[in-house]
C-alpha cells in the first residue's frame, strides 16, 4: 500500500499526487514512470515519474481524468492509499550536453516533460521550452518550467493564455531562425506526430515518449507494441522514449483506441454502480 | 521381472477400470470459468487406489522428476489415511493440489504404471489431487515448527513454482527469507497464465498463505533489475544468497504481416488480462479484454490449449486452434487437448498462419494460412512441417492469439554483467545445484532451462534450496 501524501489539483481535470514510495523514489530518473493499480479490481495503468524526492521518498505523478481509472484515482485524497505501484520502469532520457534544445509540453505532457527540461539545463543546455493546452483553465506548471528554462513560450488553442496557436507554430519559429540540436516532445500522440512532421523538415533528431496501452510493463505481454522505422518494439522495456522520426504514428493512434467500447462500458458501469 | 510383477496383481484390481474424474458436462463448461474435474470423493479416491498393484520398486515413482513416493502415498489411501497420504506426498512434493491438475502425469508417473500395461494406469494425478484437496477442506493446515534462526538472508526472485518451492525449503531452514516479485501477486504462471478452470487461483493463494505462515517476508511490486539490482540485494541490503526464478516470460510472435493489428494480442496479454486481471469478470474488474466473435489461437501447446478455451468461455462463437504439424506431435497435456475437443474447439491442424488482414479501420479480419505436410524430423525428433503450394486460404476472425512460445526476458539479467548467459538469453546454471557464473547467486526453472514444466521448476527450486544451504555452511565456490 502506498499513501498520498499531497493531492493537488493543477486544473480541472488534472491531478498532482504526491505519493511515498522510497525505493522507486532512489532509482527514479527523468524519463522513467511507474505503474499503478488503485484497488483489488482495478486495472494496472502507466503514469510518468514527473518529480521525485529521494529525501523525502516520494514520486510526484500528474495526470488527466480520462477514463475509468483516473477518474477514480482523481477520488482519492491526502492520506488515502493506493494498492500497488511499481517502478521505476522504462529507460531513463538520455541526458548530455546537446546545445541548443527546444522542449515540447501538451497537456498533461507537461508533467513528463518537467523533469526532462530539467535535467537537460543542469547539464548545461540552453532550453526553451513550449507548453501547451487548450486553455488556460487546463494549463499547469507555467513557473515550474520557466524555472528550468531559458525561454518559456506558451500556446492555447483559444488564446486564453499566451499565443493562440498549436505548439508547431513556435516550434517552426524557433527552428527556422536557429539551429538546434534536439526537440524532445511529449503530449498527445498527434501532437507528437505534428512536431515529428516539423522537426523532419529541418532534420533535427526529436525524442518522444510514447503512452501505448499496457499492463505488466516488464516486457512480458506485448501489449504495448509499436513500431519503430519498420521494426516492433515494446514501449515499456525498449522505450517510452523513441526517436520520433522512425515512429508510426498512424499505428499508435490506432492501437490506443482497441478498447474504445469496452472502455465506454467501463465508464457507464462504474457510474452505475456509484461511480467506484 | 515385469512378469513376476504381474503375477502378483490381485484378482480384483486386474479387472477394476479407473475411475474417472466426473466432469462439468462439456458445454456447459464452456461457457463458464469454474473447474472442469469436480475431482474424486473419498469412495472414489478409495476404490482408484485399490486399483494399484502396490509394486516394491514402484516404477511410477521413477517417473516423478521430485521422486515422490507414490506407492507410499496410495498405500495410505487405501487405509482411508488421506490425511497421511497428503504429509506423504508433501515430504517431496510442496504443492500436490497443483500438480495433480497440472503436471503431465502421461509423460511422467503414470507412463510408467504397471497397469498402464494392459489397461489404464492408475490415476496417480487424480489420487494426489484428491489428498491435497482433502487436506485442504478437512486438515489444519499443518505449519511446521520453526526452526532456529540462522541469520541468513536470502533472496528468492519470482514467485512462480520455482521459487515457492525453493522459498519454502529455505524458510524451512532457517533463513530469512524474501520473495521478490515482479508483479502484484505472487505465483508466477500458476496466477497468470494457468486459467482458473484448470486451477483454481484460491489453491494458489491457499499455498502462498502457507509459505507466508512460514515466515516467508512476500514483497510484491519489486521488478529485480529496476528497483533493486542483484548486487545491490547482496551488497547493500545484505542478502548473503540469491536464487533468481523468473520464469521464461517473454512472448514470441510470428514476424508476419498484420501482427500489429488490433484484435491481435500474444497468449501472454490474452491470458494475463484474463486470469491475473479477472478480465473474465469484466467490468466489475476494470481491465478490458477482447471478446471476439471468432477466435483463431495459433499454436499446439498449454499455452494455445489455455487461450483457446478462454476464448471459448469468454463468449467467442467459434474458437480455431491453428498448429502446424498434427495432432499427435502438439506439446500440450493430453487431458486438455481432449477437454478443447469435448468443448467445440475446432482443430486445424498441419497449417500455418503466413499473415493477418486488415479490415481498413485497423483491425484485424482475417487469418492467411497456408497447408503443411510432414517432412523428415528435425533436431527435436519430430516430423518437420513443410508447406505446400498453393494452398493458401483464409479464415475470417476478429481476435488472433499467437501462442508460439515464450523466451528469457532480459530485464534482470541484463543489469548482472557477471552472470553468464547463453546465446538465447538463458542463465548458465549448473543442473545439480543450481550455481552459477556469480558467487552466491543461483538460478533455475525455466529461466535457465526455457519454457518446461511446473514440476520441473519445482525441482530445480529444491534443489537450489539445497545448495545456497550447503553455501551458506561453506561459502565455497566453484563454477563448472
Ligand atoms: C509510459 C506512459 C506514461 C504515461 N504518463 C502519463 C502521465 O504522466 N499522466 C497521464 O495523465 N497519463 C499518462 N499516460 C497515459 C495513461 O496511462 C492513461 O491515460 C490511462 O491509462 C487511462 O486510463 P483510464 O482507465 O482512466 O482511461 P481509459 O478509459 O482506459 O482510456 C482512455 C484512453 O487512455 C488510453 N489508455 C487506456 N488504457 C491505457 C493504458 N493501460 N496505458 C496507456 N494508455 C491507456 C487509451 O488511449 C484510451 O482510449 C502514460 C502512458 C504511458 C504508456
Ligand atoms: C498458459 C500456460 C500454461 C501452462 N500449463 C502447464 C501445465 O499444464 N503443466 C505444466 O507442468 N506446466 C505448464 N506450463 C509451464 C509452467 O507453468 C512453467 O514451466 C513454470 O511455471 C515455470 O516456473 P518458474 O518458477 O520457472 O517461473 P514462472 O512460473 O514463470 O514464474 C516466474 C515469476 O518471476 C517473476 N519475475 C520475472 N521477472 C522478474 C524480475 N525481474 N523481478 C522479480 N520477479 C520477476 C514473474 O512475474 C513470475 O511471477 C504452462 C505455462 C503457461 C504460460
Ligand atoms: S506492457 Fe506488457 S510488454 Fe509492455
Amino acid at each position: 500500500m502506498y499513501k498520498i501524501l499531497k493531492k493537488e489539483d493543477l486544473s480541472e481535470q488534472i491531478t498532482l499526487f504526491d505519493i511515498e514510495a522510497g525505493d522507486i523514489a532512489q532509482k527514479a530518473r527523468a524519463g522513467n514512470f511507474f505503474i499503478l493499480r488503485t484497488h483489488e479490481q482495478g486495472e494496472r495503468i502507466p503514469l510518468t515519474i514527473a518529480d521525485f524526492d529521494r529525501g523525502r521518498g516520494t514520486i510526484t505523478t500528474v495526470f488527466q481524468k480520462v477514463g475509468k481509472t483516473t477518474h477514480h484515482l482523481g477520488t482519492f485524497n491526502e492520506g488515502d492509499y493506493i494498492t500497488d505501484v511499481i517502478g521505476p520502469l522504462g529507460n531513463h532520457s538520455h541526458i548530455d550536453n546537446f546545445g541548443r534544445v527546444v522542449c515540447v509540453g501538451g497537456g498533461v505532457g507537461i508533467a513528463p516533460v518537467y523533469p526532462i527540461a530539467r535535467a537537460l539545463k543542469e547539464a548545461g543546455n540552453k532550453v526553451t521550452s513550449i507548453i501547451g493546452a487548450r486553455s488556460k483553465s487546463i494549463l499547469f506548471w507555467e513557473e515550474k518550467m520557466r524555472r528550468v528554462s531559458d525561454d518559456l513560450i506558451i500556446t492555447t488553442d483559444d488564446g486564453s493564455c499566451g499565443t493562440k496557436a498549436v505548439v508547431t507554430v513556435p516550434l517552426e519559429d524557433i527552428l527556422s531562425s536557429e539551429k538546434v540540436d534536439l526537440v524532445v516532445a511529449i503530449g498527445p500522440a498527434v501532437m507528437m506526430k505534428f512536431v515529428c512532421r516539423t522537426t523532419a523538415t529541418y532534420n533535427v533528431k526529436t525524442i518522444v515518449s510514447l503512452n501505448s496501452i499496457m499492463i505488466d510493463a516488464t516486457g512480458m505481454c506485448g501489449g504495448c507494441r509499436v513500431e519503430i522505422g519498420g521494426e516492433t518494439k515494446y514501449t515499456c522495456v525498449d522505450g517510452p522514449e523513441f526517436d520520433g522520426h522512425l515512429v508510426d504514428f498512424d499505428l499508435l493512434m490506432k492501437r490506443l483506441q482497441a478498447y474504445i467500447p469496452e472502455e465506454h462500458t467501463a465508464m457507464c458501469g462504474g457510474k452505475m454502480n456509484g461511480g467506484k | 521381472m515385469g512378469v513376476s510383477k504381474m503375477a502378483t496383481m490381485t484378482e480384483e484390481s486386474k479387472t477394476k477400470e479407473r475411475v474417472e474424474m466426473r466432469e462439468q458436462p462439456p458445454l456447459v463448461r464452456a461457457r463458464n470459468f469454474r473447474e472442469v474435474p469436480y475431482g474424486y470423493s473419498p469412495e472414489e479416491a478409495f476404490e482408484e487406489a485399490g486399483r494399484c498393484l502396490s509394486c516394491k520398486n514402484g516404477p511410477c515413482r521413477e517417473g516423478c522428476p521430485v521422486g515422490v513416493d507414490i506407492p507410499g502415498f496410495i498405500g495410505l489411501i487405501k487405509e482411508r489415511r488421506y490425511l497421511d497420504a497428503c504429509y506423504k506426498v508433501k515430504e517431496r512434493n510442496a504443492l500436490p493440489a497443483v500438480c495433480g491438475r497440472v503436471c503431465p502425469q502421461e509423460l511422467q508417473c503414470e507412463s510408467r504404471c504397471l497397469m498402464g500395461k494392459k489397461g489404464k494406469p492408475v490415476a496417480i494425478g487424480n489420487l494426489e489431487r484428491f489428498v491435497a484437496d482433502y487436506e485442504a477442506a478437512n486438515g489444519d493446515m499443518k505449519i511446521p515448527e520453526r526452526p532456529r534462526s540462522t541469520g541468513r538472508k536470502v533472496a528468492v526472485i519470482g514467485s512462480g513454482p520455482g521459487g515457492l518451492t525453493c522459498a519454502v525449503d529455505l524458510a524451512k531452514s532457517g533463513h530469512h527469507v524474501t520473495l521478490f516479485e515482479a508483479l502484484h501477486k505472487p505465483g508466477g504462471v500458476l496466477i497468470y497464465g494457468i486459467p482458473e478452470f484448470r486451477l483454481p487461483k484460491a489453491i494458489v493463494e491457499r499455498e502462498v498463505e502457507y509459505i507466508t505462515k512460514l515466515g516467508v517476508e512476500f514483497v510484491p511490486n519489486a521488478v529485480i533489475g529496476k528497483l533493486y539490482t542483484i548486487d545491490e540485494l547482496m551488497n547493500g541490503r545484505g542478502y548473503d544468497s540469491c536464487f533468481i526464478c523468473i520464469g521464461a516470460g517473454l512472448p514470441m510472435f510470428l514476424g508476419i504481416p498484420g501482427e500489429n493489428l488490433n484484435g491481435v494480442c500474444s497468449a501472454n496479454e490474452y491470458l494475463t488480462r484474463a486470469n491475473l486481471m479477472k478480465a473474465y469478470l469484466f467490468p466489475e474488474y476494470d481491465t478490458p479484454i477482447k471478446v471476439g466473435k471468432r477466435v483463431a489461437v495459433l499454436g499446439g501447446g498449454n499455452v494455445a490449449m489455455d487461450s483457446a478455451r478462454v476464448a471459448l468461455r469468454l463468449g467467442a462463437e467459434k474458437v480455431y486452434l491453428i498448429y502446424r504439424r498434427s495432432e499427435a506431435e502438439m506439446p500440450a497435456r493430453k487431458a486438455e487437448v481432449h477437454h478443447a475437443h469435448e468443448e467445440g474447439i475446432e482443430f486445424v491442424l498441419l497449417t500455418n498462419p503466413a499473415g493477418f488482414v486488415d479490415d481498413g479501420k485497423g483491425n484485424v479480419c482475417a487469418v492467411e494460412c497456408i497447408k503443411m505436410e510432414l517432412g523428415e524430423p528435425d533436431e527435436t525428433g519430430r516430423r518437420r512441417p513443410v508447406p505446400v503450394k498453393g494452398s493458401e486460404f483464409q479464415i475470417e476472425i476478429d481476435v488472433a492469439i499467437p501462442a508460439l512460445g515464450t523466451r528469457a526476458n532480459p530485464i534482470l539479467t541484463k543489469t548482472v554483467p557477471d552472470l553468464m548467459i547463453n546465446r538465447k538469453g538463458y542463465i548458465v546454471a549448473e543442473e545439480g545445484s543450481g550455481m552459477t557464473s556469480k558467487p552466491g547467486v543461483f538460478a533455475g526453472g525455466d529461466i535457465v532451462t526455457g519454457s518446461a514444466t511446473v514440476i520441473l521448476a519445482m525441482g530445480a527450486g529444491r534443489r537450489a534450496a539445497n545448495a545456497v544451504n550447503e553455501y551458506l555452511k561453506w561459502k565455497y565456490w566453484e563454477f563448472k
